[in-house]
């Protein structure tokens, strides 16, 4: 146990690290300052905006920042599908994979062109390498850097006075995929090949196992999906069983690497947006909020977790922790992990929309597996995923001040700009929208037919699937009770929608908030103004996602993870 | 009865008055025209209407849970109405006070000058423009501006203060509000405002609330609620699905009660009470705001822009010292001085003559045939007397010295050098003379008002810089600005280097407030974000700010910013606290919802209620008696705290927050215990 702590200790330690020198880096790029790497690459960005016709200096409002952003995902989107159904006829297909159907191709391209990355197919035996590499690991570089991109433009709307330009969206993205993304992905995609992550073209080996029976082994371009997957918080693994899978996560300390990929971003932008701010404070008191709910979540998991199944006990079997084993729960989970470095990893998946797995959700205990489900239902704004969490922190934020900043007596302000009708009216769009579809199509998929008998279990545990599938698509998370049968035309269908509305009906009215406050005076902070620094404005922005969050999940939840909970102790398992 | 007993009772006994007429306009307000106003009370009325039906067809079809079913949709009903008492109040304060208003407004008749003479005319006839004469014991017929002769005008129906003002032609003073009375001597008025329109009818409108719109922070607000509020729908709405999955199907009845409970019904149904409770706070300072924007624009206020005399300065300066040349005695100086002065009406002038008595120097009487008083005048800058064929003068120090020089003498250098060292001080120099002989100084100096150094650091506690506005020069002004505390000062101030002053605060993105009166302070009252024009003022600045001060005191800004404060923190504090009220009734509610299918729930049950029905009915019972409990603190407003905004939200959160959790925990468990007891629920 002591252990256990211990890596989590280590994990936060690290990240907190890697926060300021990241963040301040991205500041520069994005601000367009010299770093260190602009001997090399600016070059190399300047040819790209000759070649695309891009005039870098000139900045968009939030109509056309928007559109460019549509249209471009639209395109690509289109794209991704038309590889997916057309992969049995072009080359690099050395295990012969078929085209797929319509509804499942139709989910997987919005779902790795919004990031989230859901799989309703088994990537070993659905898709070809050129997929993997032209139309999958592609664009998690494409879906990351778009995110960025936009997060960019909101932190310009926050912190510009009376300004309606919000940045110009090819530059945005083209830096933060040229200066961020891709060196970070080559050097640590080659230490993940150091640590034996494939990257190969060969086809599938065949072994025999040591008890004689022959194993298909796939093999393919794998690093370098690896890298991007955990560092834009995609999640989309080469092989089914995702980051348990020692092709993708050998050891140790590959799981460590990659968690710390997958938040680093995510963290680092707290720290640019202080940049941006002017005030390295505010970064932190986001980032401090955010450190707060991931903390909290992995309390309650690695208790619950560590605490194992009370059924057990009464049959004799021992879960406690010795020197020989962790103890607790470890049903679905790797043993070279156990529950420590399962239960993070799980919380960091949830917590920042990646939704890469190296533990089967499913075999969660009940509020384990709720937590993890919760995380996503805040709205992905523990960290997020990169670019849109931080949005959805600050959109927190703007709501938290309004909400109590009016009990100092003026009318509530974020950053000395002033909230009014306007923006309320954008925030809870921006708030709002999640519980649409996380909720509506649960509701719709518990009733009908095709939408419940995907769920493989009983009771409350089938109930919890359902929510899970809805919510983690809405959430652009991507993981899943993978006791949910998710392909089939239904759950493809409303799933794709999902994902669709939980990235667009959230960016869109975030973008339309930066430029409504962009446009708007600052008032310079006085002692009469609300501090969005300190302890309290923490604590209530923690208090703020948690209950409104907890309001909006817990009658359903009830049903859920909640009873099943209860039930368990009961002596009922599902 | 000590006076403050009296008052109280007095206040308590024109509160009853109002109870009545307001439980009435609570039906009247059921109207759904009316409650779709505010989108949280309409989901409320629309549950109400659907549990009775429920409630009717269990009558009919005698169901199980009637009772049950009833008593739910009677509460939800009656959440509906102490909402509407709660705005049916607040506006009932301000119906007494205009109908006060409607009775001074009685038909006056107007003596209206035309080519062929006086005719007489009803005052509801007058257009702008017009000009009535007014006599002695004659209502004044409408607003406008004296422009012929001067009186004595009771203006205790609009001010509610009984002595008499002076209104004159010219000047600052010359405007006259309708339905005020003429008390002595007769003035000629050229009316300024069209039929309908006047001070007097505007103010009506505004007591009674028939123009309120919804503030730009109320609106912001309602939004947050609405989207609270659907959240809500959403999550009862797809409840239902999930429970039947669940194989535990809810009643329609528990799924609205939850949803009321949720939704915040609290603030939700105080909300505009709250928003019309600070607009009679403003009237009952004797202030009334032009809007409910810029009531709380107060609130917002980063500048106020005060006038040195009057609000931060006693009105008039008083002479503080004799400072004599050498030579002379302060004895002589101060006889001379006071000789100077006698003629001198002006408050300095006879502070000086009060100081002169200090040196034993008594009034005396002079014989006007042998002394000439030298009035003062723009022109000469100085004042004295001719006796006994010595001319003393007294004035500002340039005019004294040249004076000095025509009568063939020469100021000694120690003259400048004295009255340089008073301006310094902040102090105003008045040189005396007699013939050609300068005799020396007389220090005139500011009196700072008691107690306003501290006001003003409490207004920067709340973070908010104040300015003084003076026409002195800037040694003088930053001596009284040092004395009085304030930030910062604009000296030598004319009506450009205001407004200049305004706009470049503005840029930074800071609200301004300022008082005026003159018209040449119209521009900048109109330019500023709250600009309280003077009731004594002009026409012009009453009509260019957004509050008008009965009192005309210019203090009253400061005050005019709390009560800005106060309202929006009443807002947020009933706002917190209605959400953090749902943690408790979630916990009421769910287990109650699915105990019976799912005993095990039975563990959030943590306030142990007696029953599923009585835990929702606890619920629904404590969430339509927390508004009428809190319709007090909604009239009254919760109380500001001057101590920077970081401790006010410390404390508040605390109070409203954390408050807002625990309470209905204890409220939900008493109104259980309570219906266990009377067995009102199974």
């Amino acid at each position: 146990m002591a252990w256990g702590i211990l890596q989590i200790v280590v994990f936060i330690v690290l990240l907190a690290l890697i926060a300021k020198p990241l963040g301040a880096y991205m500041a520069h790029v994005y601000r367009g300052e010299r770093t260190f790497l602009h001997p090399v690459l600016r070059p190399v960005e300047r040819l790209t905006y000759r070649l695309c016709g891009v005039d870098e200096t000139r900045e968009m409002g939030v109509v056309a920042y928007a559109v460019s952003m549509l249209v471009f995902n639209f395109v690509v989107l289109l794209f991704i599908y038309a590889v997916l159904r057309l992969q049995g006829h072009l080359p690099l297909n050395p295990a012969h994979v078929p085209g797929m159907n319509p509804a499942d191709a139709f989910n997987t391209a919005v779902s790795f062109a919004t990031n989230t990355n859901w799989q309703v197919y088994v990537p070993e035996t659905a898709v070809s390498y050129l997929t993997q590499m032209l139309a999958l690991a592609r664009e998690n570089f494409v879906s990351a850097a778009l995110g960025m991109a936009v997060a960019v433009a909101f932190f310009r709307g926050l912190t510009r006075k009376s300004s309606r330009e919000l940045g110009n969206f090819w530059v945005d993205f083209t830096r933060s995929f040229l200066y961020i993304l891709l060196p970070i992905s080559v050097v640590f995609g080659l230490v993940l090949v150091s640590q034996g992550v494939v990257q190969n073209l060969n086809a599938p080996t065949k072994a025999v196992t040591v008890e004689g029976i022959t194993q298909t082994i796939a093999q393919g371009p794998f690093a370098s999906q690896e890298i991007i997957k955990e560092l834009g918080t995609n999640g989309g693994g080469s092989y089914n069983a995702n980051s348990a899978h020692p092709y993708e996560n050998p050891s140790p300390f590959t799981n460590l690497l990659e968690m710390l990929l997958i938040l680093a971003i995510p963290v680092s932008l707290t720290y640019t947006f202080g940049r941006f701010a002017g005030n390295q404070r505010q970064g932190w008191a986001l980032f401090a909020a955010a450190m707060v709910i991931l903390l909290m979540s992995v309390a309650v998991m690695y208790a619950s977790e560590q605490k194992g199944n009370p059924n057990f006990t009464k049959l004799g079997v021992t879960q406690a922790a010795t020197a020989t084993q962790s103890g607790g729960n470890m049903e679905g989970k790797e043993s070279r992990f156990g529950i420590s470095a399962s239960i993070l990893w799980a919380t960091v998946t949830t917590d920042t929309s990646c939704g890469a797995v190296n533990n089967a959700h499913d075999s969660l205990t009940p509020l384990a597996g709720g937590m993890a489900m919760l995380n996503i239902a805040l709205g992905e704004v523990v960290f997020g995923g990169v670019g849109v969490g931080i949005m959805g922190l600050l959109v927190n934020a703007i709501l938290a001040v309004f909400i109590a900043g009016l009990m100092v007596g003026r009318t509530p302000e974020f950053l000395g700009k002033k909230i009014e009708g306007r923006e309320m009216k954008l925030a809870v769009l921006a708030v709002l929208y999640f519980c649409v579809t996380a909720l509506g199509f649960a509701a719709l998929a518990s009733v009908l037919p095709a939408g419940s008998n995907a769920a493989l279990n009983a009771g409350p545990h089938g109930l919890s699937e359902i929510l899970y599938g809805t919510i983690s698509q809405t959430g652009n998370n991507g993981s899943a009770f993978a006791g949910l049968t998710a392909s089939g035309s239904f759950w493809a269908t409303i799933g794709g929608l999902a994902m669709m509305w939980g990235r667009f009906f959230f960016i869109i009215p975030c973008l339309a908030l930066a430029s409504s406050l962009g446009a708007k005076k600052t008032v310079p902070p006085s002692s009469g103004t609300f501090p969005t620094t300190g302890v309290i404005f923490v604590a209530l922005l923690v208090g703020v996602i948690l209950i409104v969050g907890a309001l909006t999940y817990f009658p359903s939840f009830a049903l859920g993870p909640i009873v099943e909970h209860y039930l368990m102790y009961a002596g009922k398992l599902f | 009865m000590s006076e403050q007993a009296h008052e109280h009772t007095r206040k308590a006994a024109s509160m009853r008055g109002l109870i009545w007429p307001a439980v009435g306009q609570s039906f009247v307000k059921l109207d759904p025209r009316e409650v779709a106003r505010n989108p949280v009370m309409f989901v409320v009325e629309v549950g109400s209407v659907i549990t009775t039906i429920y409630f009717v067809l269990g009558l009919i079809q005698s169901g199980s849970d009637t009772a049950f079913v009833g008593a739910v949709s009677g509460w939800l009903w009656f959440t509906v109405l102490f909402a509407n008492f709660a705005t049916a109040l607040a506006e009932g304060r301000g119906k007494a006070q205009a109908a006060t208003l409607r009775k001074t407004r009685t038909e006056t008749v107007a003596n209206l000058v035309t080519p062929q003479g006086i005719t007489h005319v009803a005052a509801g006839e007058l257009r702008r423009g017009d000009v009535v004469v007014v006599s002695a014991g004659e209502m004044i017929p409408g607003d406008g501006d004296v422009i012929e002769g001067i009186a004595s005008v009771d203006e205790s129906a609009i001010t509610g203060e009984s002595a008499p003002v002076i209104r004159e032609s010219g000047g600052d003073r010359s405007a006259v509000t309708g339905g005020t009375m003429v008390l002595s001597d007769q003035i000629k008025v050229e009316i300024t405002s069209e039929p309908g329109e006047t001070f007097l009818d505007r103010m009506i409108a505004l007591v009674e609330g028939a123009e309120r719109q919804k503030t730009p922070n109320e609106i912001a607000l309602t939004i947050l609620l609405a989207g609270l509020t659907l959240i809500f729908v959403i999550v009862i709405m797809t409840l239902e699905p999930f429970a039947i999955y669940s194989k535990a199907p809810v009643t329609v009845t528990v799924l609205i009660a939850l949803l009321v409970c949720l939704i915040p019904t609290t603030i939700g149904g105080l909300l505009s009470a709250i928003g019309i409770a600070g607009m009679d706070r403003l009237v009952r300072h004797n202030v009334l705001a032009m809007s409910g924007r810029a009531v709380e624009a107060a609130g917002d206020v980063d500048t106020l822009l005060l006038d040195k005399t009057g609000t931060i300065t006693l009105g008039n300066r008083q002479a503080a010292e004799f400072l004599p040349m050498p030579g002379v005695t302060e004895q002589e100086l101060a006889d001379a001085a006071q000789l100077a002065s006698l003629a001198d009406e002006t408050p300095e002038g006879r502070s000086i003559v009060v100081l002169a008595k200090e040196f034993g120097i008594r009034g005396r009487h002079i014989d006007p045939e042998k002394a000439t008083f030298i009035e003062f005048s723009a022109q000469t800058r100085m004042s004295g007397i001719d006796l006994d064929g010595q001319s003393i003068r007294k004035g500002a120090g340039e005019a004294v010295i040249s004076w000095i020089r025509q009568q063939g003498g020469e100021a000694p250098p120690q003259l400048e050098t004295t009255m340089d060292d008073i301006s310094r001080q902040g102090g105003t120099p008045l040189a005396v003379a007699r013939n050609d002989k300068a005799l020396g100084v007389i220090h005139l100096k500011d009196i700072v008002k008691g107690g306003i150094r501290e006001r003003f650091d409490q207004m920067r506690a709340m973070g908010i810089r104040t300015v003084m506005i003076t026409g002195d020069n800037p040694l003088t002004a930053a001596v009284i600005a040092k004395e009085a505390g304030v930030d910062d000062f604009l000296a030598e101030a004319t009506p450009e280097a205001k407004m200049d002053l305004i706009k470049r605060e503005q840029q930074q993105g800071k609200l301004v407030a300022m008082t005026g009166d003159g018209t040449n302070d119209a521009p900048a009252l109109a330019q500023a974000d709250v600009g309280v024009a003077m009731n004594t003022g002009t026409s012009a600045a009453k009509e260019a700010g957004n509050m008008v001060d009965l009192d005309s005191n210019p203090t009253k800004l400061i005050e005019i910013v709390e009560i800005g404060k106060q309202l929006l923190i009443t807002r947020g504090a009933l706002t917190t606290f209605s959400i953090a009220n749902d943690v408790a009734k979630y916990f009421a509610i769910i287990p109650a919802m699915f105990m019976v299918s799912f005993p095990q729930l039975a563990a959030l049950n943590v306030m142990r209620l007696h029953s599923p029905n009585s835990a929702v009915l606890s619920a629904v019972i404590f969430n339509a008696v927390i508004i009428v409990m809190l319709i007090p603190l909604a009239l009254r407003g919760v109380k500001f705290r001057p101590i920077g905004a970081a401790a006010l939200l410390r404390y508040n959160l605390l109070v409203y927050g954390l408050g807002g959790v625990i309470a209905p925990f204890i409220g939900i468990k008493i109104i259980d215990l309570i219906l266990a007891a009377l067995h009102l629920t199974t």
